[in-house]
């Protein structure tokens, strides 16, 4: 056999777990659309197979996933348009323009920033969550129960924390919209003296459905991301407790990660 | 050996032979339990015995040979009938597995509720009825985190025979337990056979509770079946890896020194 040179040998390890981590990427998105794939098919077919997916567990989740998640959202949202105010403000005294602030909340708030506040809190507050219990049912041999009873784990576990993301984000960016829009008014009301009716009569004309479409579409996509990150991670868990303690933090970092790209991505073909 | 011809077989296990990835963990192994007996799958740890109950419980896709459960197939059974085979049988696992979320008596009316269309009360009294069984009556509106692990175990139980399965599957009952508990639920596997005729299967390591509750033992070592026998026929086995795992001694394997080096070294 030939000598191999140097080179190639120094970089034969990165090639290797380049390689790993591609096949390894694949193989989780491939997981990840199959569980979307049978959670759907669940939802569809499960009632007429006497296996309906049931109403009480999608409003439990939605209870801890969505309503326990306002006060939390709606203080994050306000700060954020309060924050806009000042900023906007602050710039756009340059041109004598600080009106045009009312312009700026509204448009970035209900774009991005609801959705966007929204879609990293719930991944942080559920996304993990969802890793931690699904990890530890797993570890507990209860996913087994659930099957050996003729409980499909994923009718039963994955299919109501799949609705119930997809219903409660645009809820709670709806929410978030109003809780922005509220902080840059008060805000404004107190640095500019525009009084609250002004401001919501502005925002108003210069707001578009559009606008909040664009923002709600996302937080649907948010939603899903989440759910089949926290689900995906949590029963793939391996090792006992540290397993799932390592399943959590990765839910939480992948699924930010891929809420801020997939943001990117929607942006650019919905504002060509 | 005297095997009961007139009697029907309930679970017929024909050379399976699994891999975890590429090691390979059960091989050519065979074996028939027949209706009514309670058959102990006996081996020390690392022996396959929870990879063979996993089989029997359709949880993995063997490499190779068949299981039939209740004679049916269960490798080429759709959903549905698979389904409904599940209904048949009931899993205890070794950690009860009851579901933390819920209480002990929701974990217990769980299979009802998804099964059947029973009323609310009709439902509530059978699930009183199998925690009365377990003497573990008035304990339903606890969590499962609340109860001891000998508690955890007969739940576990009331849960698995809620739906009067034909076929009851038993992982460790006594691993955890002190020796009065681990005899207490022996007692209580053999009640549950005497009332409800079930076949059971019960996999342990725990020498006496299997010499007391066994009917018929299939003794597993390294992944094969060393013997299916009765108890008299396991305790004057001639066979060492058997009177070893009897008599609690060490494994005797010869040390091939050559072997033994190149482990050491990692020269292959």
């Amino acid at each position: 056999m030939d000598e191999p040179s140097s080179l190639a040998m120094r970089l034969r390890p990165f090639i290797e777990r380049l390689g790993l981590r591609s096949v390894q990427f694949v193989e989780e998105a491939g997981y990840m659309s199959s569980l979307l794939w049978h959670s759907s098919w669940w939802l569809i077919s499960g009632y007429r197979r006497r296996q309906p997916v049931r109403l009480a567990r999608i409003f439990r989740e939605a209870m801890s996933m969505g309503i326990q998640a306002i006060p939390i959202i709606s203080i994050l949202c306000f700060s954020v348009g309060v924050m806009l105010a000042i900023q906007g403000i602050d710039t756009l005294k340059t041109f004598g323009a600080q009106a045009q602030v009312v312009l700026g909340i509204a448009v970035s708030v209900t774009r991005e920033f609801a959705p966007l506040i929204v879609g990293i809190l719930v991944a942080g507050r559920s996304g993990s969550a969802i890793a931690a219990r699904i990890g530890t049912m797993l570890e507990a041999q209860e996913i087994d129960a659930l099957r050996v009873i003729g409980i499909d784990p994923l009718r039963y576990l994955a299919a109501p924390i799949l609705v119930a993301m997809t219903v409660m984000l645009p809820c709670l960016t709806l929410l978030g919209d109003v809780m922005g829009i509220l902080g840059g008014a008060i805000f404004t009301g107190i640095k500019l003296q525009m009084p609250m009716q002004v401001y919501a009569q502005r925002t108003f004309d210069i707001l578009q459905t559009f606008d909040v479409m664009q923002g709600l579409i996302k937080s649907v996509v948010f939603g899903v991301l989440i759910a089949l990150v926290g689900l995906s991670n949590g029963f793939q868990v391996s090792g006992g407790a540290e397993g799932v303690g390592r399943a959590t933090t990765r839910a939480v970092v992948m699924a930010i990660s891929l809420i801020v790209i997939a943001d990117m991505i929607f942006t650019y073909f919905m504002n060509r | 050996m005297a095997e009961p011809t007139d009697r029907l077989p309930v679970i017929e296990v024909e050379n399976l032979v699994t891999h975890y990835g590429r090691r390979q963990i059960l091989n050519d192994v065979s074996l028939t339990v027949y209706q009514g007996e309670i058959l102990v799958i006996m081996g020390g740890s690392g022996s396959g015995k929870s990879t063979l109950l996993r089989h029997l419980l359709g949880l993995h896709q063997p490499t190779a040979g068949t299981i039939r459960l209740l004679g049916k197939d269960i490798s080429r059974l759709d959903d549905q009938a698979m389904h409904a085979l599940r209904q048949e049988m009931g899993v205890a696992f070794q950690g009860g597995a009851l579901f933390g979320s819920m209480t002990v008596g929701e974990n217990v009316t769980l299979p009802l509720r998804e099964h059947t269309e029973l009323d609310e009360h009709t439902m509530q009294i059978m699930t009183r009825m199998k925690l009365e069984v377990v003497n573990l009556a008035g304990f339903e509106n606890l969590m499962p985190a609340e109860l001891s692990g000998g508690m955890l175990k007969r739940a576990a139980l009331a849960r698995a025979v809620i739906m009067d399965p034909k076929l009851l599957f038993f992982d460790e009952p006594s691993a955890g337990l002190d020796p009065v508990a681990a005899v207490e639920l022996d007692e209580l596997i053999l009640q549950l056979r005497a009332a409800m005729k079930m076949t059971i299967v019960v996999v342990t390591h725990e020498l006496d509770s299997a010499f007391k509750i066994a009917d018929r033992i299939t003794v597993l070592d390294q992944g094969r079946i060393l013997m299916t026998g009765t108890v008299e026929e396991v305790r004057s086995s001639e066979n060492r890896r058997i009177q070893s795992l009897l008599n609690r001694m060490p494994r005797d394997d010869a040390i091939d020194a050559d072997e033994y080096l190149r482990r050491l070294t990692g020269y292959s």
